[in-house]
């Protein structure tokens, strides 16, 4: 059977290049409204998962008035199946200090942060050492603007832009209520610009090829390029940059082996999109015409027909109740109360009906808890629950 | 002053005594003494000025702050799904037949405690694992017991 073949690999994040100086000089010499523009009219989404449009997330920044204000990072990458943010860090460090500084001269922030987790340590030093040679640059040209990483502790809810700001406070990273959004009251009180590594990546292709280069990858709603961190049943796990908007069925025909039952995309926290939805979904944001889209911050794990369901969702829910801040009670109680569930109703204790109580309950959770930790369990639950019911009873 | 106290009041001049310096301030003397004992936890609050229950709070939410004594090097087996689904309970084995700890426990030698981590970011080499900051992927468990007769050997 002849198939079309539509994934597209595009190269430009990991791209080796050393001119980070000219593209800094160039670019801080265009006024900052010239500088937001370009990043609008590229349509340039967060790659956190979240997908705000990142040049309005700078513009409402640079519009505050008030004089302090920070740049954040988000190099907290804990969601499970991602790996990107660590290679980005590893690798082409400088596009993303550089993307931070120019980030800096458009809102008026003079410092900026890399909140990185504890479990990357072992990139502090050489992440370091390209910071200081960052700044002797910054102080050559009179770009005042001083960066400095701050060291999560192991607590994947600190990736929740709030939860994060708490944590570098000292604080417990429990997330706040929004509004106010971070771009009003953020670190410490003042605005903030917080972007995912990869987010700020991107700005750095803007800045370099211009918005149209970006802006003519990708399709309609979901424009540029995405990194994909590939892991789970496939005989090439890694890090691929691809264009948005590919259907999912194309992605397993390359990235699969052959037996792919089911894609866990976007994490714990996304959605397992069953063989049989495959060529129905697409990758990318909301707003596509045709077919489910679903978004990601770039994990996408694939199962093959030897793994039990069951003891998926198990690993997630273990995940989530012991990742929960355990500030609210829907979540902090739900996740507990989701886990003790399938393990009854397993073990026959509950009967199958009794998951579809549980599905009530993530539905109460996606309204009722106070961020996306909670809010999302739902995801993924609902997703594993309906497609592979028999999975959970027997 | 004690060593610890006097840890800390280094660390509090160097980080500043501001709340913002309470996470690195606790991540250095987990560095230094392994773990947050109860008399270090109160030693911070009293030099920063911050109330104790606070600090032990804060503490207490991140996975690594250790506030249970803890041994030279800490192990972290990665157990999320892809390290789940890749060999992470063989290599639990190979670990725990080798120390004779369980999870959670630490040798008599105070030299390696034993604890089980969520995703470590290296899913496309799973099983992943932490020896404090060092990591390791795809570890089999011929190559786990080369990699701890290395820390075994080291300067006992």
């Amino acid at each position: 059977m002849a198939y079309s073949y539509q994934l597209k690999r595009v190269d430009f994040i990991f791209r080796n290049e050393n001119d980070w100086e000219k593209v800094l000089s160039a670019t801080i010499k265009k006024k900052p409204d010239e500088i937001i523009n370009e990043l609008i009219s590229s349509e340039l989404k967060g790659r956190g998962g979240a997908g705000f449009p990142t040049g309005l997330k700078w513009k409402l920044t640079a519009e505050s008035k008030t004089k302090e204000k920070y740049v954040i990072c988000n190099a907290d990458e804990g969601e499970p199946g991602t790996f990107k943010d660590r290679e980005i860090l590893s690798k082409v460090p400088y596009k993303v200090l550089t993307a931070m500084a120019v980030c800096g001269y458009v809102t008026g922030a003079k410092e900026g942060f890399i909140y990185l987790r504890g479990e990357y340590k072992f990139l502090e030093e050489e992440l370091n050492k390209a910071i200081d040679e960052f700044q002797y640059y910054c102080q050559e040209i009179n770009l005042d603007f001083k960066i400095k990483i701050f060291m999560g502790s192991g607590a994947y809810i600190c990736g929740e832009e709030t939860a994060l700001m708490e944590s570098m406070e000292g604080r417990r990273g429990e997330p706040r209520n929004k509004p106010p959004f971070p771009t009003q009251a953020g670190y410490r009180g003042k605005p903030t610009v917080i972007n995912n590594v990869e987010t700020l990546v991107h700005t750095w292709t803007i800045f370099k090829y211009g918005a149209k280069k970006f802006y003519d990858l990708g399709v309609q709603y979901s424009r540029g390029t995405k990194l994909f961190s590939v892991s789970g049943d496939t005989p090439k796990p890694g890090i691929y940059e691809l264009e948005l908007g590919m259907s999912l069925q194309d992605f397993v025909y390359e990235f699969g082996d052959g037996d792919t039952k089911a894609v866990q995309v976007g994490g714990a926290s996304g959605f397992l999109v069953p063989r049989k939805k495959f060529k129905d979904t697409a990758i990318g944001y909301e707003g596509k015409l045709v077919g489910i889209s679903l978004p990601t911050g770039g994990s996408m794990m694939l199962f093959n027909s030897s793994r039990s369901m069951f003891n998926v969702l198990d690993n997630y829910l273990e995940f989530f109740r012991e990742e929960s801040c355990g500030q609210c009670t829907p979540c902090r109680v739900g996740c507990q109360q989701l886990l003790l569930g399938i393990k009854a109703v397993k073990r026959g204790e509950k009967p199958a009906s009794y998951l579809d109580k549980l599905l009530k309950l993530t539905e109460t959770m996606q309204l009722t808890a106070k961020c996306g930790l909670g809010q999302s369990v739902a995801n993924s639950f609902s997703s594993i629950v309906e497609n592979f019911r028999e999975e959970m009873i027997y | 002053m004690d060593p610890i106290q006097s840890l800390i009041k280094d660390l509090a001049d160097q980080y500043g005594r501001k709340r913002e310096s309470l996470l690195p301030v606790m991540q250095r003397v987990v560095q230094k003494e392994k773990y947050l004992s109860e008399y270090s936890m109160i030693e911070i609050a009293r030099e920063m000025d911050i109330p104790a229950a606070e600090v032990f709070g804060t503490a207490t939410f991140y996975s690594f702050l250790e506030t249970k004594p803890a041994g030279k090097y800490i192990i972290r087996v990665c157990k999320t799904i892809t390290c789940a689904m890749k060999g992470k309970n063989q290599l639990l084995f190979a670990i725990q037949d080798m120390l004779k700890i369980k999870i959670g426990e630490t040798t008599p030698d105070k030299k390696f405690t034993l604890l089980e981590t969520n995703c470590l970011g290296w899913c496309h080499k799973a099983p992943a694992m932490l020896i404090n900051d060092d990591v390791y992927t795809e570890v089999t468990p011929e190559r786990i017991r080369e990699i701890l007769t290395g820390y075994m050997k080291e300067n006992n």
